[in-house]
């Protein structure tokens, strides 16, 4: 390790650093809503950041400044060149920095949540990125696609169903839904959300305050972190 | 060639590339590419300009960090000291020469909008290139200059510390400055991906021509500038940079600018 404390460029040590959350899947299930909701929700208890993967502006950057949910300067937008997917699996590298970024500028924070582009359901993030994601769906895209699983609904530490309000529009079964995503699961929580009717995803909230205090608990723990290659290393 | 020159030139390399288009999206959008034809004829436009200046910064660079790099070596160099007072002293000249061949960068890069775009690659292939290949060369140009140091001149220092020579340096900057453009165009037109990569192909003797030339340029510069002067450590701080290669790309320049102040965009540059 190095002692050069004015070296913005080193990764910061996995010793209490803020817990990075992707949150990903399709366009329109409702990820920045449900960033807005987290830090309606989470911003009075923990420390936030918040990361956005923009595709074509920044509009859900500006979405959440709006909002007014978080100090604006405390939301990065990060553009992916046609390649949200990219961004948040194989060159992670413009995210880490806006993350690096934010915890040098507001730092310490307790989690900094990233919220990807879009993508189809094999969109998953790096581990080198988000320490725990959340996938979100929505019951318009029909009943059948928790079972046709695929990375981001097998593998993500949260599966997030959203727009439970429109299942009867759209004749999703949510039964279906919860039965089929418990199979190919293997016993990771799924939640069932309507972001409409209940802005503040409760639920949600407790899952992620939970995770972000045993990740603080770990760290308190280990006090030389996880082994993982710093650039000093 | 060395082979580490394979995975620095790759567009996996993940350090943030594959988001700039190097103006292509900008002449996309204002009309100036709209098939391979004109395509070609921006690479070919791109690589004489900014693909000459940015190879001869990065294999300066090179050249630069292993001078430095050299320090604490057993190889008699003169600028070798045990003491801490001396190491402290090559440290902060080490510094010192990193923050001007960064400032040749910069008075090379007219637009505000090119000098973000190349600051914010630059960070960003340092942070992967440290991890990659740790070396405390790369320690000192990130400290050096912390808010990102130009690209070329990151993948020059990184080149070094991957073992590849000025000439892959050159070559790995001269060749990310057509394949970068020609990537986002294939995307954003839909153009035909062979008939892109065979655009790349004709290219092959101009990109081993501006290696060449940047290469000599760069050594050139840096072996007056060490040969003239007493100690090497003096001389790097010495080095008239400004020799190098400069030329302009005004029409790159402005494609920049329009860029960034474009409000739909899916690239960073
Ligand atoms: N009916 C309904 N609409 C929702 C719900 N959650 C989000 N939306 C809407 O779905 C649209 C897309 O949401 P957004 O958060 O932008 O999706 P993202 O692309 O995944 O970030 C917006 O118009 C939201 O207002 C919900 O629970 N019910
Ligand atoms: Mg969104």
């Amino acid at each position: 390790m190095s002692a050069n404390h004015d070296d913005r460029h080193h990764s910061p040590d996995p010793h209490g650093r803020a817990l990075r959350l992707g949150v990903g899947g399709p366009v329109g299930s409702g990820k920045t809503a449900l960033v807005a909701a987290l830090c309606r929700t989470l911003g009075p208890v923990l420390r936030l950041g918040v990361v956005t993967n923009d595709i074509y502006t920044t509009e859900d950057a500006d979405f959440l400044r709006r909002a007014g949910v978080l100090d604006p300067e405390r939301i990065v937008a990060v553009q992916t060149g046609c390649c949200p997917h990219t961004a948040i699996r194989d060159d992670i590298a413009a995210n880490i920095d806006a993350v690096e970024t934010l915890e040098e500028r507001f730092g310490p924070l307790d989690l900094v949540i990233v919220e990807s582009g879009g993508d189809n359901l094999t969109a998953t993030f790096s581990r080198g990125l988000a320490d725990q994601q959340i996938f979100v769906l929505d019951v318009s895209g029909g009943d059948k696609v928790p079972r046709k699983g695929g990375p981001g609904v097998t593998s993500a530490d949260l599966l997030v169903i959203n727009k439970t309000d429109l299942a009867k529009h759209v004749g999703a079964d949510l039964t279906v839904m919860s039965r089929d995503a418990a199979a190919v699961r293997d016993g990771k929580p799924v939640l069932f959300t309507s972001i409409r009717e209940v802005p503040e995803v409760y639920s949600v909230a407790e899952w992620v305050h939970g995770v972000v205090q045993s990740w603080a608990h770990t760290q308190a723990h280990h006090p030389h972190g996880p082994v993982v290659p710093t650039a000093n290393a | 060639m060395d082979a580490a020159l394979l995975l620095l030139a790759d567009s996996r390399l993940p350090a943030g590339g594959h988001a700039h288009s190097g103006g292509a999206e900008q002449a996309v959008r204002a009309g100036a590419i709209t098939g391979t034809e004109d395509l070609a004829r921006f690479l070919r436009g791109r690589l004489a300009t900014t693909g000459l200046v940015t190879a001869a910064l990065s294999a300066a660079a090179c050249h630069l960090a292993v001078l430095l790099g050299s320090h604490g070596e057993d190889g008699g160099r003169p600028w070798t000291e045990p003491s801490a007072a001396a190491a402290a002293e090559s440290e902060t000249d080490a510094r010192a020469a990193w923050r001007e061949l960064d400032a040749e960068a910069d008075a090379r890069t007219a637009s505000p909008a090119q000098r973000y775009a190349a600051r914010t690659q630059g960070r960003l292939l340092l942070r992967s290139g440290r991890r990659i290949w740790p070396s405390p060369v790369l320690d000192t140009l990130a400290q050096a200059v912390p808010d990102g140091v130009h690209h070329p001149i990151a993948l020059g220092a990184v080149a070094a510390a991957a073992g590849c020579s000025r000439h892959d340096a050159a070559m790995a900057a001269a060749y990310t400055s057509i394949t970068g453009p020609a990537t986002a165009a294939v995307r954003l037109l839909g153009l035909d991906p062979v008939v892109v990569h065979r655009v790349l192909a004709g290219l092959v003797p101009d990109l081993s021509g501006v290696a060449r030339t940047a290469t000599a340029a760069a050594s050139g510069t840096v072996e007056a500038g060490v040969a003239a002067r007493g100690t090497a450590a003096e001389a790097v701080l010495r080095i008239a940079w400004e020799e190098l290669p400069a030329h302009a790309a005004p029409a790159l320049d402005l494609l920049a600018e329009q860029h960034l102040r474009t409000e739909v965009r899916l690239f960073v540059s």
